[in-house]
């Protein structure tokens, strides 16, 4: 299998999708000559044409609205906010209007859009460039939110994206960009909704998304060193959650942690807890489950400040002994 | 900026339906389809009162000439995406009363099932995208809709209408500067009511006419008198021309008065009764139906003939539409995602 590179397997899923739906376009800032703030676009405006690769002026709110109506009009668009921040100018369309139309029209409309958002910190982008934002979306009954941790998922779930007849809000993260994978050359999607069991263990289940998925693979190699077996779960859609695979790996472990780089307050992890507190897997837990989440705070610039304010490796590693010592 | 002579109505109505390319049939037509809107919205109104209907609702009794102007100047495919005070506009564009009727009384057999009532009613299978509870909310979405029908190179313009209030909006010139960029197929027409609420337009809006914004974007800007209806034909059917041939939107703005309140909760307590009664002795329907007499096209039985035939239309709406059942509750999730 070839190895390629995040920003590139989300490239090669929209040059097929473009080259199999005339449908499917372009549609942001600086996502021609350009190629996107992070280069995830470039080389598709010569293959496509300006009309398919479509840059627009900064005007978010009209991004995602004119999306949600060329959406409803037959088209599958793919828009892009250059970062995850700037979909606060857009929330009314995404949320007033593109999540609701289906519903409020009695079912007979659909709006088949993606929209792709970087988000998260470690890039000194400070507090405007750097949230993550998810759990904000996954409130919303209407749109899906998706958030791929590797070249492989992020392809097929991507395709998948496109391939979908609702809003689909597509989680990207800065980091992960330039992270290498191998993703196949045939044609494959990822069911939207689907969890991927990332590492096999019986000790205790950590449950990540996107960026915390490596962090946590790293922290769990090193701890299977002394024997610590930890099962990963990469829940890779937020709305809807897969929580049967999370709940089927915590019963076989016992004990769940949570990990996301969010906020901690309103944060996605309270869901994942919720649902397995409410489920008949709560039974088999033998600790408190616990999250650690990014700090409540907006993203710092310092670069020790920030890397304070999001879990890292050495604060994944200490939860996992806590948890499993049953010290907290 | 264009304004259209005011010379205009004074013209014989058989001279207008010459340069306008209309026949009677079609005057008679436009004349029938304000009846069946006012009386469409005085029953909203009674129905109200009566306690039958659940939600709130705006009504646009008043600015019927806007819409059936603007309706009849569209082809029946072109898309409409409207707002918040809409129900003319539905009617115009050939709505059926019924399933109007029976989804402000929240019924399943609504055009929306009863999922989105006065504010939320759509036709999607008629290009008709649906009206909007956010002000300023559809604008967007009409160039998004007028991409689309550029992208697939289909024959439709898009009819995109909003109050007065939306043009304070953000979204407003971020959209209407998009589409000028890009030559959308979208006739923006802006139904001035000279009221966003309770605010009028004056302590609102740094600089009127509104028609002026469209230099802004390059694009042409009409402005036309609200209340009559062929003046509105007129302006919209030569602006949809413009718009049709790939020469870019257009603003138009048409400016009326409404004659109920904003909304249920409204007392007018920041307006006059005068200024009411003055708006109308210039009622667009009585205006209408004065030319039409005039011109020899109806006589006064006639005219209330028609009349009493859209109460009937909207009486058996109504009847429709309490016979018509509820939404099953266990419905409730349904149409959230596809």
């Amino acid at each position: 299998m070839p190895e390629m590179t995040y920003a590139e397997a989300i490239r090669a899923a929209l040059r097929e999708e473009m080259a199999r739906d005339e449908r499917v376009f372009l549609f942001g800032e600086d996502i021609g000559r350009y190629g996107g703030a992070f280069g995830v676009t470039f080389g598709l405006l010569d293959e496509f044409g300006p009309e398919r690769v479509r840059e627009t002026p900064i005007s978010e709110a009209a991004i995602v609205g004119a999306a949600t109506g060329a959406a409803l009009a037959g088209m599958r668009p793919v828009a892009e906010m250059m970062f995850m921040d700037f979909i606060l100018l857009g929330m009314e369309q995404l949320v007033n209007q593109a999540a609701k139309a289906r519903f409020m029209f009695g079912g007979k409309a659909t709006v088949p859009m993606v929209i792709r958002m970087p988000g998260g910190s470690g890039s000194g982008a400070a507090a405007q460039h750097s949230q993550s934002l998810e759990s904000l979306l996954i409130h919303i009954p209407g749109i899906k939110v998706v958030n791929p941790s590797t070249p492989y998922d992020v392809k097929g779930l991507l395709i998948s994206a496109i391939r979908d007849p609702n809003p689909v809000c597509f989680v990207e993260h800065k980091l992960l960009y330039k992270t290498k994978g191998q993703v196949p050359e045939e044609e494959y999607t990822i069911p939207i909704g689907l969890a991927d069991v990332k590492r096999d263990g019986f000790d205790i289940t950590v449950v990540a998304g996107n960026v915390m998925v490596p962090r946590v693979l790293k922290v769990a190699k090193k701890l299977a060193q002394e024997g610590i077996e930890v099962e990963v779960v990469d829940p890779r859609t937020l709305r809807p959650l897969d929580v049967e695979t999370i709940a089927s790996s915590v019963r076989k472990t016992g004990r769940l942690l949570v990990v996301h780089e969010a906020c901690q307050t309103g944060g996605w992890a309270g869901e994942v807890m919720a649902s397995i507190a409410s489920t008949p897997a709560f039974d088999y837990l033998d600790a408190p489950m616990r999250r650690l989440a990014g700090a409540d705070v907006p993203i710092p610039y310092n670069r020790n400040l920030e890397r304070a304010a999001v879990p890292q490796e050495e604060d994944i590693e200490r939860e996992i002994r806590a948890i499993i010592a049953n010290e907290y | 900026m264009r304004t259209m002579s005011e010379k205009v109505e004074k013209q014989n109505i058989q001279t207008q339906l010459e340069r306008l390319n209309l026949n009677a049939d079609q005057l008679i037509e436009m004349y029938a389809t304000m009846c069946s809107i006012r009386r469409f919205e005085q029953m909203a109104d009674r129905l109200y009162a009566s306690g039958k209907v659940h939600g709130t609702m705006h009504l646009s009794a008043g600015q019927e000439a806007v819409a059936v102007g603007a309706a009849r100047a569209m082809r029946p495919n072109d898309y409409l995406l409207n707002h918040h005070r809409g129900h003319g506009h539905f009617i115009a564009k050939g709505a059926d009363v019924k399933r109007m009727m029976a989804e402000f009384l929240g019924k399943d057999t609504g055009y929306c099932r009863g999922r989105g009532g006065s504010m939320h009613i759509a036709d999607v299978e008629s290009n008709n995208l649906g009206a909007n509870g956010i002000v300023g909310g559809g604008i967007s979405l009409a160039v998004g809709v007028g991409l689309a029908v550029q992208m697939q190179r289909k024959p439709e313009i898009v009819l995109s209408i909003f109050g007065d209030g939306a043009v304070n909006e953000g979204i407003f010139h971020e959209s209407l500067n998009m589409a000028a960029l890009w030559d959308l197929p979208v006739l923006f027409l802006c139904e001035n009511n000279q009221y966003a609420m309770s605010m009028p337009i004056t302590r609102a809006t740094a600089k009127l006419p509104i028609a002026e914004k469209a230099g802004a974007y390059g694009m042409p800007g009409y402005h036309v008198d609200g209340n009559d209806v062929l003046q509105v034909y007129e302006v919209i059917s030569q602006a949809a021309e413009h718009v049709r041939q790939g020469d870019g939107p257009v603003l138009v703005e048409a400016v009326t008065y409404r004659y109920f309140g904003h909304s249920k909760s409204d007392r007018n307590l920041y307006r006059s009764e005068d200024e009411i009664d003055e708006w109308k002795k210039n009622d667009p329907i009585i205006r209408f139906r004065q030319n039409l007499i005039e011109g020899q096209i109806l006589d006064v039985q006639q005219a209330e003939k028609i009349d009493l035939e859209a109460q009937e239309l909207i009486d058996e709406a109504v009847a429709y539409a309490e016979a018509s059942p509820e939404p099953e509750i266990d419905t409730l999730t349904e149409y959230v995602y596809a």
